[in-house]
């Protein structure tokens, strides 16, 4: 069936909304910069709760209507136009990259606070405010851009917005790391711009809606497709490509480390389901995905093995994103060509994608945790944890609620998505998935008991601490945690929102 | 050979190049360096095929045209990025590599000034 030009129709009445998300973001790192650092912090503050109105605004536009909402800009049709685009997967990650963005930034607060009247100007309040805004811009332009090479333009502007924080304090180990995480991400995306570019010689369009109804299995399509992939991928941190990750995303302060870790690794991540499952959903065959799942299956392993052996709170955490982004790309060869085994196709489809939101959740209280921990007690050796559960005891227990979602133990966001891809694995008589996602949820379980076991015992006597932990942002922490956790208690049958929109639906429905 | 190949084949010349300097470079001005290359030879292969005219069968098309200036200045930018890194890490560590045998964070006082 030829795809008419605008397969939904032509562009939604609310499709103003997709305009928002991106501009009300920018138009914060703007006004930031024009105004100067001393009120970066309130233009964020203002803008975190319109923002997150809008994600609502969309998430309840696509949920309502039941198809996707489309912008025209300009007027112009694709090809020679650009469109906006907000499916249901999108509309649900434009909504987690909201929460988590509203809670990092409350969270830093304490830490970023604008210089009083009078002080003289800091540089870290506005570094980390105008590029938290950055971030949260291309981000959502990642998830509504509907145009191969606008998504590479958005894909920069994350990299860019995200290799600042990473280096916020300037000390040399942090310059180090945000240097190889930028070498990196240049070699990505540079890949990146060059499958684009090949894409457009066979096609003579990027729009992703028009490019599904064309493409052909031949080799500059197949050239193009390894080579985007794999720029994704150095940028996504899938081994073997994450060398750069663990100390990029240890060395940043917490709220930085928790929205590196949480939503920028999973822009670039949605670009890979994208272009495997919306642009050329044929071409992805049993072989190539087995390949990526098999990298997954050994970043899982690696990053887990890795996670126990470290000894300090941040890395382990850092560790745990590399082996928790394995599971993402598990989803590839149960997902891939629907055809005879449909349930399967949707199960871990789904599964890959809850994976990413609960993932997130968890991610993000976890390193906020480990920040509010380090601020207690001065430093974030596993060692030297012993008696912070009896002092901490909300921190402490958020971190163990992200932890079980990690492992995938009921009833929690994590167990969901691992029960889809397990049950998923088993339908498509691939078992030996089944057994690296059981075996990840063991060593999942063994580093967060690494971390509880010190931290649940020690004296009885209150710990001095260098620092007081206020009690809201306590409680931040321990919502994000239990926010993983309630995604678990949804109905299943709700997570069809994520299947609004696809290009190419396979027949049959979640059980 | 027509020019549109010429000018293809040094595109994929020079992709060649930055890549194969981007992997065995140790040292970030190198993989700088070698990151446009590669970039120049990816804006070329955009020229290759605004010259063939891919959309419409036109003569010359301005489309990728407007994505080789886009690309040009994101390039800039990320060189100016990296470039500004390798200059502070520089000025923290008197080195400006990323060599992981040297631990980073020794602090030459007298690159301080």
């Amino acid at each position: 069936m030829p795809p008419t030009l605008a397969p939904d129709g032509a562009a939604t009445a609310n499709g103003f909304l997709l305009v928002l998300a991106i501009v009300l973001p920018v138009a914060g790192v703007l006004l930031s910069f024009a105004l100067a650092g001393r009120h970066a912090e309130r233009i964020a503050l203002v803008l975190m709760p319109a923002g997150l109105g809008v994600a609502v605004a969309i998430f309840t536009g696509v949920w309502r209507a039941g198809r996707p909402l489309l912008y025209i800009m300009g007027g112009w049709d694709p090809p020679l136009g650009l469109a906006l685009r907000a499916d249901g997967l999108s509309a649900a990650m434009l909504l987690t990259t909201a929460v988590v963005i509203c809670a990092a930034g409350l969270f830093a607060r304490a830490e970023f606070r604008a210089p009083r009247p009078g002080q003289p100007e800091a540089r870290a309040p506005f570094v980390f405010w105008g590029f938290l805004l950055a971030v949260w811009a291309a981000l959502n332009a990642v998830f509504l851009g509907n145009d191969l090479f606008n998504l590479y333009v958005a894909l920069e502007i994350l990299t860019f917005g995200a290799v600042p924080l990473v280096c916020l304090d300037g000390r040399a180990e942090t310059l180090a790391a945000a240097l190889r995480y930028l070498l990196f991400a240049l070699l990505g995306s540079v890949l990146y711009l060059l499958g684009t570019a090949l894409l457009y010689g066979a096609y003579g369009t990027l729009d992703i809606v028009l490019l599904s109804g064309r493409v052909r299995a031949d080799a500059a399509t197949l050239v193009a497709a390894a080579l985007m992939t794999v720029g994704l991928l150095a940028k996504t941190a899938l081994f073997p490509l994450h060398l750069w990750l663990p100390p990029a995303h240890a060395g940043a302060p917490a709220a930085a480390s928790a929205v590196l870790s949480a939503l920028v690794v999973k822009g670039s991540f949605f670009l890979i389901v994208r272009l495997w499952f919306d642009v050329m959903p044929g071409l992805l065959s049993q072989m190539a995905a087995q390949v990526l799942a098999a990298l997954g299956a050994a970043a899982i392993l690696f990053g887990s093995v890795l996670a126990l052996r470290q000894a300090r709170l941040k890395l382990l955490i850092a560790y745990s994103t590399v082996a928790q982004i394995g599971y993402l790309f598990l989803m590839f060869p149960l997902a891939a060509g629907g055809g005879s085994a449909a349930f399967g196709s949707v199960g871990a489809w789904t599964g890959g994608m809850l994976q990413a939101i609960s993932h997130a959740f968890a991610k993000a209280a976890m390193f906020m945790a480990a920040g509010l921990i380090t601020r207690a007690l001065g430093h974030d050796r596993i060692a030297g944890l012993a008696g912070i559960g009896r002092t901490l005891p909300m921190t402490v227990f958020a971190f163990g609620l992200g932890g079980l979602s990690l492992m995938g133990v009921p009833p929690s966001g994590g167990f969901v998505a691992k029960w889809l891809l397990l049950t998923a694995a088993i339908d498509r008589g691939q078992w030996w998935w089944a057994l690296v996602i059981v075996a990840g949820g063991m060593f999942t379980g063994g580093y967060v008991f690494r971390v509880l076991a010190p931290a649940l015992t020690g004296p009885n006597d209150p710990l001095t601490l260098c620092a007081p932990v206020e009690r809201h942002r306590e409680a931040l922490v321990l919502a994000l945690a239990l926010l993983s956790v309630l995604l678990g208690l949804l109905p299943l049958a709700s997570f069809g929102i994520l299947q609004i929109g696809r290009l190419n639906i396979p027949t049959g429905v979640l059980r | 050979m027509s020019a549109a190949t010429v000018f293809g084949l040094c595109g994929a010349a020079l992709v060649g190049l930055g890549l194969y300097g981007l992997v065995v470079h140790s040292e970030p001005l190198r993989k700088i360096l070698a990151f446009n290359l590669l970039g120049g030879g990816v804006f070329l292969l955009f020229g290759v095929i605004a010259r063939r005219g891919a959309a419409a069968g036109l003569g010359g098309d301005p489309v990728p045209q407007a994505l080789i200036i886009t690309g040009i200045v994101v390039a800039f930018s990320a060189t100016a990025l990296a470039v500004a890194l390798v200059l502070r890490l520089f000025q923290e560590t008197g080195r400006a590599t990323l060599r992981s045998d040297a631990p980073v964070g020794a602090r030459v006082t007298d690159t301080d000034s």
